[in-house]
Order: C-alpha cells, then sequence, then structure tokens
C-alpha cells in the first residue's frame, strides 16, 4: 500500500498542532533520562565486591517509565478525533480508513523515534558520566559506555526501536476501543501486568513463558548487555515478540475501524 | 461509553433541602446508570479473581529457584512437608534438640550456661566442610513447652550467638534480656518458673542476683508439660546483596553446641530421668545429641524455634501470590475512577451538575464518597475470592504457608481499603487534570510503575525501599504475609517470595491515604477556583 502525500502531511498537521503532543514528548524525554540518570546514581559497586551490573540496562532504566508518556501520546493520537468528533471530518476527507490509520502509525513512528533517539542518547551520555564516577571505569573491568561497542548500540537502538513499538501498540489498542482512558489502562496493563504476574508465579517454567510472552518484558532483553545467557528470550527475538503484539494490536485497530461507524 | 443521566428532580423528596443524602444519591445513579463503567467495575472483579487462580495453578511445582532466587542446598519439592503451625495460626520452625523431663503443675528449673559454641559452612558456604563458628541467632537453654509436637506452645530462656539472653515465647514472642556473649569465665544463669499458665523467666550473671526478663501467658497449658534444656542453630545464609543482580544466597545448616550446669528443678519432677531427643525434623546435618557428665550436660542441635518466614525453604507459597490480580484489578478501577468525573467535563454534564448542586466541595465528596464504596465492595469480593478459591485450588498442588486468620483478614480488607483510596486518588487527579487519558497515566505511574520497580532487580536495594516508602505504592504492604522477624534472619526484600515491604502494613497504607488526601485537597482548590 502506497501512503499518498496528502494523507501524511494531514496527519503531520493534526498532530502538530496539538499543544499537547510536543509537551508530552518533551516529558517523556525528560523523564527517561531523569529515572536513568537516578537509577545510574543509585548503583555504586564496593570495592572488592563482583556486581553484576549492566551499565547499559541500568542508564536505560528510565525507558521503563518513559514508555508510559509515549503510549498516552500514541493513544490521543487516536482517541483525541473521537472525543472531539474529528474521525468523522477525517474519514470524510479521506474514505480508505486503512491509509488514515497507516498514515497515523508513519507520523507517530517518526515523531517517537526522534525523541527516544534523544532520550536514550540522553540516558546514556548521563549513565555514562554518573557510572564512570561511581567506580564503573575500564580500571575495576568495566567498560565505558559506548555507542562504539556493539552490544551497546544494540541495546540503545533496540531501546528506541521500543519505544516506536510500544507506540504502535497503543494506537492499535486505542482505534480499536476510542476511549482514551480505556486504552492507556489496557496498554499500561499489558506492559506492566506480564513482570509483576511473573514475579509471583512460582513454576519456572511458566515464570520463564510469562518473560517471554510479554510485551514488556521480552522488548526489553534488547536492552541487556552482559549475562545474555540468563535472558528469557534473546535480544532481537524480544523485540520482535513486541513486534508482533505491535501488528495484532494495529491489525485489530485497522479491521475494527474499517469495520464500524466511526 | 455514554455519560450519566441527570436526576430526575422529584418535586415530592425533601423539597428546599439540599441534602448530601440526595446529592450521594444522584452520583450513585450516576454511576450505576452507565453500563460501561458497571462493566469496568466487574472487571475488575474479574481480573482480580482471574489472575489470583492462574498465580495459585502458577505456583505448582515451584521447587525450582526462580533466577535471582536464593540457591537451595538439598532440598527436594515433594518430599518437603508443609512447617507445623504455631499457637497463633502461623507457620513456624520448630526443630531443635530437647533433653527434658515431664513437669506436672507449678514448679521451675533453673541452669548455668558456661559456653556456647557451633559449627556453620567453611569457605562462606562454598565447601562442603564445616568451620567452627556460630549464626547469629544459635540459641540454648531451658524452654518449658505444653508437648512434644512440633508447634506446640512453649516459653523458653536463652542465650545466643549475638543477641545476648533472650525470652521467647510461642514463636514470634521475644523480650531481651542480658546483653553479651556466655563465656566460661562470664557465665549466665537462667531460670524458668510456671505457675498455673503464668511462665516468668529470669536471668542473672552469679546465680543469687535475679533480674526478671520478662512474664508470659501460654493459654490453655497442660497440667503436665515438658521442660528441660535444648539446643537448636538456624540455618547458615550467605546473602549477598549482589548490586544490579538481585540477591544471591545460599543456605545450609549449622549446629551449636552449650554447655549446662548447676541444673536445679523445684516442684514435681515424676520422672527424675533425663531423655533426650530431636522435637520436629532435625536439619541435614542432624547431629544433635546430648552428654551427661555428673553435673555437666552439653547439648548439641540444630534447627530453629522461631517463626517461619517463606523464601527459605521449598514452601514459599504465601496468601499473598493470589492477590496478584489486585495489579489488573487497579488499573481496571482508576480506568472507571478516573472517567466517573472526565466523562463530566468531556460531556459538559459538570456544568449541569454544578448548576444543580453549587457547593461545588460536596460534589467532589458525594463523588469520592460514591467511588470510594464501590471500589472497596470490588475490591473485597475480589480479593475475597482470590484468597479463598486461590487457597482450595492450590491445596494438593503445593502447601500454602499458613498465616494467622487475622494476618488473612487484614490482607483481604487492606487490598479492598487499597482499591477503594487509589479510586478516590485516580478521581482526584480526572479533576485535576480533565483529561482521562493524562490522569489514567498519571494514576498508573504513580500507583503501579513504583511497585513494578521495586521489582525489577535493576534498581539496588536501599533505592527500591525509598521508593516503597514515599510513594503510594506503600500501600501494598498491606498484603505482606508474615512479618520481618528480628529474631529470624532472612533477606526481606518486596520482590521475593514473602513479600517484604519497609513500612507496616497500615503505615504504608497511610501513605497512600496521604497522596489521596493531597491530591483531594488540590482538586478541591482547584474545582473552586476555576470555571467549569
Amino acid at each position: 500500500m502506497r501512503l499518498p502525500a496528502p494523507a501524511l502531511h494531514a496527519e503531520w498537521t493534526k498532530t502538530r498542532t496539538i499543544p499537547s503532543t510536543g509537551w508530552l514528548l518533551l516529558a517523556a524525554i525528560a523523564l527517561t533520562v531523569a529515572v536513568g540518570a537516578a537509577a545510574a546514581a543509585g548503583t555504586s559497586c564496593p570495592s572488592g565486591v563482583v556486581c553484576q551490573v549492566d551499565p547499559a540496562k541500568v542508564s536505560l532504566t528510565g525507558i521503563d517509565l518513559g514508555q508510559a508518556v509515549v503510549a498516552m501520546v500514541a493513544v490521543l493520537a487516536i482517541s483525541n478525533e473521537y472525543s472531539t468528533g474529528m474521525i468523522r471530518i477525517t474519514l470524510s476527507a479521506m474514505p480508505r480508513r486503512t491509509v488514515v490509520l497507516a498514515a497515523k502509525a508513519a507520523v507517530l513512528s517518526g515523531l517517537v523515534l526522534a525523541a527516544g533517539t534523544i532520550a536514550v542518547l540522553g540516558s546514556v551520555l548521563a549513565g555514562r558520566l554518573i557510572l564512570s564516577g561511581h567506580g564503573f571505569t575500564p580500571a575495576h573491568g568495566y567498560e565505558l559506555l559506548s555507542l562504539d561497542s556493539p552490544t551497546v548500540l544494540r541495546a540503545a537502538a533496540g531501546s528506541v526501536l521500543y519505544l516506536a513499538l510500544v507506540a504502535l501498540l497503543s494506537l492499535g489498542v486505542a482505534t480499536a476501543v476510542r476511549d482514551s482512558a480505556v486504552a492507556i489502562g489496557i496498554v499500561l496493563g499489558l506492559l506492566y501486568l506480564f513482570p509483576i504476574v511473573a514475579n509471583v508465579v512460582g513454576n519456572a517454567h511458566w515464570h520463564r513463558h510469562l518473560e517471554q510472552i510479554g510485551p514488556m518484558t521480552a522488548g526489553l532483553a534488547i536492552q541487556a548487555t552482559t549475562d545474555l545467557t540468563s535472558l528469557p528470550i534473546s535480544p532481537w527475538a524480544g523485540l520482535g515478540v513486541l513486534a508482533a503484539w505491535a501488528a495484532a494490536a494495529l491489525l485489530a485497530g485497522g479491521l475494527v475501524l474499517r469495520l464500524r461507524d466511526a | 461509553m455514554t455519560a450519566g443521566t441527570v436526576t430526575p428532580y422529584r418535586p415530592g423528596q425533601q423539597t428546599g433541602r439540599d441534602g448530601f443524602a440526595q446529592l450521594l444519591r444522584a452520583e450513585w445513579i450516576k454511576f450505576r446508570t452507565v453500563r460501561g463503567w458497571v462493566i469496568g467495575l466487574v472487571v475488575a472483579v474479574l481480573v482480580m479473581l482471574g489472575l489470583g487462580l492462574f498465580a495459585a495453578v502458577g505456583t505448582s511445582g515451584s521447587c525450582q529457584s526462580k533466577s535471582g532466587g536464593p540457591a537451595r542446598s538439598g532440598q527436594g519439592c515433594s518430599t518437603a512437608p508443609a512447617p507445623p503451625v504455631g499457637p497463633g495460626g502461623e507457620a513456624v520452625s520448630d526443630s531443635f534438640y530437647f533433653v527434658r523431663q515431664p513437669l506436672a503443675g507449678n514448679g521451675s528449673i533453673t541452669v548455668r550456661v558456661t559456653s556456647l559454641t557451633g559449627l556453620i559452612p567453611s569457605g562462606n558456604g562454598a565447601g562442603t566442610g564445616t568451620q567452627p563458628g556460630l549464626v547469629p541467632w544459635a540459641k540454648a537453654g531451658i524452654i518449658i513447652k505444653a508437648s512434644t509436637q512440633p508447634g506446640s506452645a512453649y516459653a523458653a530462656m536463652m542465650v545466643t550467638a549475638d543477641h545476648g539472653v533472650r525470652m521467647q515465647d510461642n514463636f514470634t514472642g521475644d523480650t531481651a534480656g542480658q546483653p553479651g556473649v556466655v563465656t566460661a569465665s562470664d557465665p549466665r544463669w537462667l531460670r524458668l518458673t510456671r505457675s498455673g499458665n503464668t511462665i516468668a523467666g529470669y536471668d542473672s550473671s552469679d546465680g543469687t542476683h535475679w533480674t526478671q526478663v520478662g512474664t508470659v501467658q501460654l493459654a490453655g497449658l497442660p497440667p503436665t508439660v515438658q521442660s528441660g534444656l535444648f539446643a537448636t542453630s538456624p540455618a547458615y545464609q550467605a546473602i549477598s546483596e549482589s548490586v544490579g543482580g538481585g540477591e544471591n544466597g545460599l543456605i545450609a545448616p549449622s549446629q551449636d553446641t552449650a554447655v549446662f550446669d548447676h541444673v536445679g528443678l523445684s516442684g514435681t519432677w515424676p520422672a527424675g530421668t533425663w531423655t533426650g531427643n530431636y522435637i520436629g525434623a532435625a536439619d541435614a546435618s542432624g547431629t544433635g545429641g546430648y552428654h551427661q557428665a555428673g553435673d555437666q550436660f552439653t547439648v548439641t542441635g540444630s534447627g530453629d524455634i522461631a517463626p517461619a518466614v517463606p523464601g527459605l525453604g521449598a514452601n514459599d507459597v504465601t496468601v499473598a501470590a493470589f492477590l496478584v490480580g489486585t495489579f489488573a484489578g487497579l488499573i481496571a478501577m482508576i480506568v472507571v475512577a478516573t472517567m466517573f468525573i472526565t466523562a463530566e467535563y468531556r460531556r459538559g454534564l459538570i456544568r449541569v451538575t454544578l448548576a444543580a448542586s453549587p457547593r461545588r466541595g460536596r460534589v467532589l465528596a458525594a463523588k469520592a464518597i460514591v467511588i470510594g464504596s464501590v471500589a472497596f465492595v470490588a475490591g473485597l469480593v475480589g480479593a475475597a475470592a482470590a484468597v479463598i478459591l486461590g487457597t482450595q485450588l492450590a491445596r494438593g498442588r503445593v502447601s500454602v504457608f499458613a498465616v494467622s486468620w487475622l494476618t488473612e483478614l487484614r490482607m483481604v480488607v487492606g487490598t479492598a481499603a487499597l482499591v477503594a483510596v487509589a479510586a478516590v486518588l485516580a478521581l482526584a487527579l480526572g479533576t485535576m487534570l480533565r483529561r482521562s487519558a493524562a490522569a489514567v497515566t498519571l494514576a498508573i505511574v504513580v500507583i503501579i510503575v513504583p511497585y513494578f520497580l521495586s521489582l525489577t532487580s535493576v534498581l539496588p536495594i536501599g533505592a527500591t525501599d525509598w521508593i516503597l516508602r514515599l510513594t503510594p505504592a506503600a500501600a501494598f504492604a498491606t498484603q505482606q504475609p508474615v512479618p520481618q522477624y528480628a529474631q529470624v534472619t532472612a533477606l526481606y526484600s518486596p520482590g521475593g517470595p514473602g513479600g517484604y515491604f519497609p513500612l507496616a502494613p497500615w503505615a504504608g497504607f497511610a501513605v497512600l491515604c496521604g497522596w489521596a488526601a493531597i491530591a483531594l485537597a488540590l482538586a478541591l482548590v482547584l474545582v473552586r477556583r476555576r470555571d467549569v
């Protein structure tokens, strides 16, 4: 399917002119970097102790929280149209509904990729500065956090992709249920419940399987740079699980959008 | 989602008075006539129950250590018996070496302890051998116990490795006596006196000047009790809190040996001879015994007389696991509570509401009471059903860690109260922000995400403790099944099977109440100040 430029342009104008979009993306960046920096500041390793610290993962802790704001941006991208009735005008102007959804997804991904890149670079920089001050230096056997290292680059780029996929998942859910409160509840429930439930399930097999299918637990495997064998799922496969969730949500949203009256 | 309907004006009803009861009724009608909200409420109850039952089924075969959990040495899963239950209804450890005689009626026992030594695993638990040493709560002394049945009532005076003389009773009671370490040159005298159901404990450093450490009441103590000397030593734990990687630990048995003399008995001791045997299951080291040489007794034992804590053995499924659905129920409830006010703003119904009842504080109060009550009932039904059915379902698959019925009641009622106050907090956030997506996100981020962050091993334990003290997530402490016992060494972390919180249950709940009160006050100020 080729996306007509006017569709993209229309979605871009709508997204750009809602003041909340810019503020929320800024908030997502600030929250991600701040939480990552706080996590790095709280991490120290007493000398003489072997610490199982994954510097990249610690620095990118902020994604855990920043994703909630990103999800909100994505949900509002469609549910705002429903709450204001704008959706009727949109669909009158562009009757091919899948094109509307695809254009929304494209614009949203672009925005989140841009904001996510800033957030991740900020987090990595903050982590590098703070962690090296806490004794995580090459002298103590820890490499400085640097995007030259392929695993750190994978963690950083993967985290940006993670945010974009969370946005697409949220967009799909919000398209399907229309109401912003219900949509954000479902999305945050999907993200945060899997790790919480997995934690109480004592059976080791179930525990692992839950972590393998949870969009957040699987997706964030991309952030690991050390001790890869203990991961429930390999980094790229984990991101693939999240991509499958996002695809399923978009598919459901697209189908519902096509079938039902606006 | 459709907005609520307005209360029809009924002239016959309390005309001329704008009663608060009418306001409550109006809000209740608004709530119950919106189908989506009632569905949301039912969903909240069902997910609480459903996830609880899922957790109950998923706990079967929990013998394997999860990643990050302590490695358990040599404990099989099918063979691990359920821990005995103490007089208070809680699961307890009750295994020790007991050198005893029956005591008929009232009487007392006095001893002098001249030495406490022991063996712990060598090489920080990594090796297979042992080395001399004591775990902090290695204990030995005298005990009066209702019977030789594990879990039966008792009172004991003891010397410990690091905690001085203690008087302990019925597993949870613990009173400090003389501090310091016992040696041959600085011995300790201990005395227990029974008078009816009252047992008094004394200590002394010279056998002539006695200090009363405490008295305890043991309800239903039989006329003839077992009394004598004991020694026991809890498992050695090499727990290192590795930064960033959770906790690693090794748990291995230890043992201690105490030397007693000057054993003095008064009252009716019909047997006149000493019998020695293990009470409860001996620990794997199993090297208990006693040796009598004249007046001197040497007693060696392993185990513990203390409340059991989850996470040290294989039987670490607690009722708290069945309440995991609270998180999902909370999200549903937060969505409903937020929409209860934001829908009014979106549909413009708020203008009608405030025109009908111009005193805005009362409207907010009525909304808070209605949503709080509804959420409380939903939380109560969901939590009670999850606990009752979860326990039924788990029975036969895995032994559920016993807690007293009072604790279980506190967990269920505490969960309901937590859901209720969280709903009020969400309502206040919705009033402040007037946008449902923002309010729902904020409510979830402040209530559930802090708990999630405390579970992940990325953050160091000190940081997670503060998160669980300061944020509304502190209220999940009402779901803590077993308190932290000063007299039991264990790793008390929120993520483990014990689910330990830094604050006491109701103190944690008070933190959430404080946040809800602040949010409600801010909402009140905003709702009064601004135009609809």
